[in-house]
């Protein structure tokens, strides 16, 4: 993997590493500096990352993204649980079982496109989620998530002599990663970073244009001589392999796989972050799983009596039905919050925040020109 | 034999909710070209028109009357829905028959919703990608699911059928057969309505000047539009039409399964199998593949098939997705040219 990335590119790299690495300075003061939640920033920035390699470059919007997730984790737990609990064996594990999986989930659902594609990336997860709570209980421990025992064999540990009481932690070489503390979150910004650095190679490369091309015209790059096909497989294997790597960080921070992350729902969740962030940009996914995580985070902890503090200055006739009202979209209700912005977003920015970004420095650049939105960054079905 | 027959019976009510979602996703796809994935929230906004009648039939004085008194000895609380009290027993009639008396409630809510959501939002979306379409409507299913949660709860809240047709019909004999095949009355009264509701709608296309041009619009818009029909108007109307639709047809699945906030989605990915399934565009082909498939689900689920394949249950509705797609590109009637590359 030669490093020949463009001056602006490692700029790009170099920018991103820094801010990642010092998200809890910055995010300081937003109330968000806390390991467990940077955490989530950083393994959702992944999974979005890797999503938008399928999605934003070749336009194929898969609705079963979820089910790499869930896959990842249950390797990296079995990792843990058959040989040992250093992190490294386990994300190495989950990513190579996830391509595998994607290899063959993809090879089926790529003879199809446009909303044939979707269905059939749905039904796969939606056997897998079905399967895991019935057929694959042994393997997936059913509704009661696969979770680490003391009786686990952990072969290499027991060769290395480590045996000590209680559940042992996940580590890399002696540092403690699960359990929310810093190091845990350091690890999952190192790898968002490097994940993030082989998005730009992709980006950029030649196999990263020829995506491009096959989500403008597929016919053309047919009559050109192309054969798609494998094109698209590798596209769909890595971005499955980025959410593999994504369910094992989710392992990785806290040793425990359920089913629940791999229900439709979640799939959802991933297409929402890609949409808002800008779908097609480098940034815009992570910064749209960031925003997303952020907000669950803040709005789901609002209630109703914090609600009438913030309003507390207003006279009590216009007060309660302010709360009243607003109490519909936090809390319990933040994923209402969600679907309204969600909507208004695809209704008035398609290109999400990255677009928005575009248009406002166009504002400036052109003296209040009109930024004309940019045509790039439009998400074309692929059809 | 009747193990057989047993179960296809019990795949027909389960495939007649899911033809008629197919069938509405269906109609709004053939006119407006656009994928609905806020289809199964109507189906539960339906549902919950139900749940919403029926609290506010039961809605209940409460009073104390001192000449009972229970086992503990305090005065007796006398509860009474209010629809009783004034009513009499024309009031107790029509709370034990709540669940199909909201089907003329549904009627109005949904049509007026979906007309409104079809010129408020949908209507900008005609030109733009198909996945800015499933993105938006998406968004607005998490909308209205959340709207329901929040009145409504989380938890499912059973309906009760109407007394009448609460217990089990024999249907071998109503059938000539002689012998048993116990059946719920109401799983039996929802297939007949889900057929009825499907023959409507054909009748409705088929035998009417407004089925005729919608259907002349299906296959070319800007010609219909030419010849000075207002042809966007017809579709909103389909548009309302199918919310209807897919609204009774949640109205009536209450008694069959307690609605919860999120009974649309479940409903909602299985019903765009059955349309893939069916081929895209294609009415007939969401008819016969929904209940193909709720005939299928039910087979899969007998104790015999799951002792060979185990899990089958769970996953044959995907599975046979998956086969149909890869061996008939357009579903079992897809019509060429419609959603292809």
């Amino acid at each position: 993997m030669a490093f020949n990335l463009s001056k602006q590119d490692w700029l790009l790299f170099l920018g991103f590493a820094l801010v990642v690495l010092t998200l809890p300075i910055s995010l300081q003061p937003l109330g968000a500096a806390y390991p467990a939640l940077m955490q989530k920033f950083c393994i959702f920035g992944i999974f979005a990352l890797g999503f938008n390699i399928l999605f934003g470059l070749t336009g194929y919007l898969s609705f079963g993204h979820a089910a790499f997730i869930g896959i990842g984790s249950y390797a990296a737990v079995w990792m843990f649980k058959l040989l040992t609990m250093n992190a490294l064996p386990a994300i190495l594990f989950s990513m190579v079982v996830a391509g595998l999986v994607a290899m063959v989930i993809g090879y089926v659902a790529l003879r199809r496109s446009g909303i044939y594609f979707s269905i059939l990336t749905l039904a796969f997860a939606q056997m897998f989620y079905n399967l895991a709570y019935s057929v694959l209980t042994p393997l997936t421990n059913g509704e009661t998530g696969l979770q680490l025992t003391l009786g686990d064999p952990r072969v290499l540990d027991r060769m290395a002599g480590a045996a000590t009481g209680g559940l042992p932690r996940v580590e890399l070489f002696g540092i403690g990663l699960s359990g929310g503390g810093y190091a845990g979150f350091y690890f999952c910004a190192i790898v968002l970073i490097l994940c993030f650095f082989f998005a730009i190679k992709i980006f950029r490369s030649p196999f990263g244009l020829m995506l491009r091309a096959l989500k403008s015209n597929q016919n053309r790059m047919r009559y050109t001589g192309f054969n798609n096909r494998p094109y698209l497989l590798a596209a769909f294997v890595i971005s499955g392999v980025y959410a593999g790597l994504a369910g094992s960080l989710m392992a990785v921070t806290d040793p425990l796989a359920g089913a629940e992350r791999m229900q439709w729902t979640a799939s959802g969740e991933v297409v929402l972050m890609t949409i808002l962030g800008g779908a097609g940009t480098l940034v815009g996914p992570i910064l749209g799983a960031a925003v997303i995580k952020y907000f669950e985070n803040i709005f789901s902890a609002f209630n109703e009596q914090t609600l009438h503090r913030i309003f507390d200055f207003l006279p009590d006739s216009i007060e309660n039905p302010l709360v009243s009202g607003l109490s519909l979209f936090v809390g319990e209700g933040w994923h209402l919050t969600l679907g309204v912005i969600f909507v208004l977003i695809v209704i008035f920015l398609p290109g999400g925040i990255m677009e928005g970004f575009r248009r406002i420095s166009g504002l400036f650049k052109r003296g209040g020109g009109g930024g004309k939105p940019a045509v790039a960054a439009h998400a074309q079905p692929a059809e | 034999m009747d193990a057989i027959l047993l179960q296809i019976l019990n795949g027909l009510d389960k495939g007649g909710a899911y033809a008629l979602i197919a069938l509405g996703l269906t109609l709004v796809f053939g006119t407006l070209g656009v994928v609905n994935f806020a289809h199964g929230a109507l189906f539960m906004m339906g549902a919950f028109c139900a749940v919403g009648f029926n609290k506010l039939l039961t809605l209940q004085s409460v009073t104390i009357d001192p000449s009972q008194t229970t086992p503990w000895g305090s005065p007796m609380e006398v509860r009474q829905p209010y629809v009783e009290a004034w009513l009499g027993e024309s009031g107790k009639f029509l709370v034990d028959y709540s669940v199909p008396a909201a089907i003329l409630l549904a009627i109005p809510v949904m049509l007026l919703f979906g007309i409104a959501m079809e010129r408020g939002i949908i209507r900008h979306f005609y030109k733009r990608p198909h996945s800015e379409q499933i993105l938006v409507t998406f968004g607005l299913a998490i909308v209205i699911q959340e709207i329901i949660k929040h009145y409504f709860g989380a938890n499912p809240i059973p309906q009760p059928a109407p007394a009448a047709f609460r217990g089990t019909a024999a249907v071998g004999e109503l059938i000539g057969l002689g012998n048993g095949l116990p059946y719920p009355w109401w799983r039996l009264i929802y297939l007949f309505f889900s057929l009825s509701i499907i023959g409507a709608v054909f009748a409705f296309l088929r035998f009417t000047t407004y089925g005729m041009v919608v259907r002349a619009g299906m296959r070319d818009r800007e010609t219909v539009g030419l010849l000075g029909i207002n042809i966007e108007r017809r579709f909103t109307v389909v548009f309302g039409l199918a919310s209807v639709v897919a609204g009774v047809a949640g109205v009536m699945y209450t008694p069959i399964l307690p609605p919860d906030y999120h009974i649309g989605m479940e409903f909602l990915v299985l019903s765009f199998v059955v349309v893939v399934v069916g081929g895209m565009g294609s009415l007939g082909g969401a008819v016969l593949a929904g209940f193909l498939l709720g005939i299928l689900q039910s087979f899969a689920s007998m104790n015999e098939v799951k002792a060979i394949i185990p899990g089958i249950d769970q996953i044959i509705i995907y599975l046979v997705a998956v086969v149909v797609l890869l061996t008939l590109p357009r579903g079992l009637m897809g019509r060429a040219g419609v959603m292809e590359e």
